[in-house]
Parts: C-alpha cells; sequence; structure tokens
C-alpha cells in the first residue's frame, strides 16, 4: 500500500485542482449583460451629454464604457479608432464615462474631458488623455497637465477651468456613471455591440471585428 | 535526527508550500481565462501585468505554466519524500528553473511594466522559499542513476 500512497497523494491533488479551478472559473465566468430596449440611445442628440463618432444612422453600435485611466481603455481607444475607419459608415461609437474608484485621477479626466467637450473639443480630449495615460496616471498634480493638453488643443483656458467645477460637468460623468450602474457595469472597458455586451475575452480587435461582422449579417449594410 | 529524516520533512515542507503557489497560480490562470485580466475593475497594478503582453506564452497564460510547474513540484516532492532519489535531482532542476523565470518576470515588473501585481509576487515569494527549501535538503547517497523503484526505500 505505502508503494503506492505517493501515487494516490499526487492524483488527489491533481483532481483537487481541476475541481476546485474548474468551480471558480463557473463562479467568475462572466454572465453578459443586455441594454434593454428602453434605454437605447439613438445617438441623434437623444443627450446632449452623448459622445458620438461616426455615421449616426450606422446599423451597428458600439457603446464603450470606458476609465481614462484604465490601460485596457487605453489599449482599446487605439483599435476602436482603427474599427471606425475600417468599417466606415456601418458602425457609430458612443463613449460613456464610468470612472472606477480605485483609479485616482480617473473622474477629474472624465470631467477634463466633458470640459472640453462644451467647447466642441470632446474627441480630441479623449485622444490625448489616452495617448498621455501613463504621464498623467503617475502624475502629482494630475490637474495641471489637464490644463496644458486644454491649452495645447487651443481652447479658452479660464473657461476650461470654469467648467471642469461646474455643476454641468459633473452631472454628465455622473449620467453616464448612473446609466452604467443600472446596466450592471462594473468594469472597464465593457463594450456593448448593438445593446450586447461583448464577452471579457472578445475585447481584441479580432473578437471585436468578428461581432461587429455578425452584428452587420443581423441588420443590412450601407455600404 | 538522521540526514534521511531530515530530508523527509524538508521535502514535505517543498510539497506543502508548493500547494500554495499551485492555489495562486491556478487563481490567476481562471482569471486570465474569464478574461477579467482584460478588463479594469480590481487593483490597477495587477491589470497592468496580467493584461500586459507578457502574461501570455503563444496565447497560453503564464500562470497556466506556473500552475504545471508548481503541481510538477508538488508531484516530484512528495515522490522523493517516499524515497525516491530521481525525483529529488528532478525536482533540483525544475525549481531552478522556475527560479530563473521568477527572476525574469520580477524584472518586467520592476523595469518594463513599473507595476507589480501581488498575485505574482506571492508566487515569486513562494519560488524563493521553494529554492531555498531545495538548497537546504542535504544530497541523497543513493546514486540517482538508478531505477528509482529500486531506490525507493520506505521510510518506516
Amino acid at each position: 500500500m505505502k508503494r503506492y500512497l505517493p501515487f494516490i497523494i499526487v492524483g488527489a491533488v491533481a483532481l483537487a485542482t481541476l475541481g476546485s479551478g474548474a468551480m471558480l472559473y463557473r463562479a467568475k465566468r462572466p454572465h453578459l449583460l443586455t441594454i434593454p430596449t428602453d434605454k437605447n440611445v439613438s445617438g441623434k442628440g437623444a443627450a446632449e451629454s452623448v459622445h458620438v463618432r461616426g455615421n449616426p444612422d450606422a446599423p451597428v453600435t458600439l457603446e464603450e464604457f470606458g476609465d481614462f485611466q484604465c490601460p485596457p481603455c487605453g489599449s482599446m481607444a487605439g483599435f476602436i479608432d482603427r474599427l471606425l475607419k475600417e468599417y466606415h459608415p456601418n458602425l457609430k461609437v458612443i463613449f460613456r464615462n464610468f470612472p472606477l474608484p480605485v483609479h485616482k485621477f480617473a473622474r477629474e479626466a472624465a470631467l477634463a474631458a466633458e470640459a472640453a467637450g462644451l467647447q466642441g473639443h470632446y474627441w480630441e480630449m479623449h485622444e490625448v488623455l489616452y495617448r498621455e495615460q501613463a504621464v498623467w496616471s503617475k502624475a502629482d498634480n494630475a490637474q495641471e497637465l489637464f490644463h496644458s493638453y486644454a491649452g495645447m488643443l487651443g481652447l479658452n483656458l479660464d473657461q476650461f477651468k470654469k467648467d471642469m467645477q461646474s455643476e454641468k460637468v459633473r452631472e454628465r460623468v455622473d449620467s453616464d456613471q448612473e446609466r452604467g450602474n443600472s446596466l450592471g457595469v462594473k468594469s472597464t472597458p465593457t463594450v456593448f455591440i448593438n445593446n450586447q455586451e461583448v464577452a471579457p475575452n472578445e475585447k481584441t480587435p479580432n473578437g471585436l471585428r468578428a461581432t461587429i461582422n455578425a452584428a452587420l449579417k443581423q441588420k443590412p449594410s450601407k455600404a | 535526527m538522521t540526514a534521511s529524516r531530515f530530508r523527509v520533512i524538508l521535502y514535505t515542507i517543498t510539497a506543502i508550500v508548493s500547494l500554495a503557489g499551485l492555489a495562486d497560480a491556478t487563481y490567476l490562470t481562471v482569471q486570465a481565462l474569464t478574461g477579467e485580466t482584460l478588463v479594469c475593475g480590481g487593483s490597477p497594478d495587477c491589470f497592468r501585468v496580467l493584461g500586459s503582453s507578457y502574461a501570455r506564452v503563444a496565447g497560453m497564460p503564464v500562470a497556466a505554466f506556473g500552475s504545471l510547474g508548481y503541481f510538477c513540484v508538488f508531484s516530484l516532492a512528495t515522490f522523493a519524500a517516499f524515497g525516491y532519489t530521481r525525483a529529488g535531482a528532478l525536482l533540483t532542476l525544475l525549481v531552478c528553473a522556475m527560479f530563473l523565470v521568477t527572476l525574469w518576470l520580477l524584472y518586467v515588473q520592476a523595469f518594463v511594466l513599473h507595476a507589480y501585481c501581488r498575485y505574482c509576487l506571492f508566487s515569486a515569494a513562494t519560488t524563493f522559499l521553494l529554492a531555498g527549501l531545495v538548497i537546504a535538503i542535504p544530497p541523497s547517497r543513493a546514486s540517482p542513476s538508478h531505477n528509482p523503484y529500486r531506490t525507493y526505500k520506505p521510510n518506516v
């Protein structure tokens, strides 16, 4: 019996590891969210705070809940730009602020983007914030950097500073966040394509392409 | 205490320590397979590390290789504790390889990603401890070239 004991111990540990790994996988497997029809946003001025890029009548809508300090959101911003060009005029992109509390400057960055949006430069600030993410994320005073980005974009700096503190800008960020919370968003980037959440493992250029192609098959293309 | 008894105790401790590494690496593997490492929601530094390109090799999460490594350490330490001398020699080689990989992963976290993931640091600490234990194990007098079944000597 003793001769076989090490085999029994090793076998038992292998089974226990596989079993607990499988149980953990089942528990952590993502439950994909859906945007109910009454919460759809057309992107045609339904709310002035909605930031839309691409053809407003596109058959495919990609809605992203993002955080400017989240590294995966930064990577995704780059390939969403490429997808917009690749799928024009069949894709429109909506960006929603969802600053996570674990990120120290995420909310301030969202306020900066919205303040730039009031001067008509939301997407330019969006691009700069993601491009410079590694710099301002580790700065002692990120706000100073946001001001310098506003200057770089040619914004009225005094107005920008006032807007960043304004109730209107705060409400815009809060409204996006409330929408995310009501849909069950917990992490960033959370991406919906035609109201169906994209699985975390599909949030890659190829995964998003496959999901957009599937959505295009269901809805007629504009091309 | 005889050297043989001391060896058995150290192999047993090695097996127990490797279980902690196995649990940690299995948890990270599941996180990678569910896609949790591709999003932000927990510690930002963990996601900077686990979501990076260094966290995968040929599409497989590095943590999965870690799980396999710790499982092999556990198996070899268990067999060595039961008197299989060749298992002890293989254990030393495996722990040395894991030690080198851990040094590389720590270098990546410190100098490339500039971020540390606490689960990865726990795994690194476990590997360092395993390396210490393997160094502390006194060498066996039996020749490792023997058939392990022939060199099997029940300790009780």
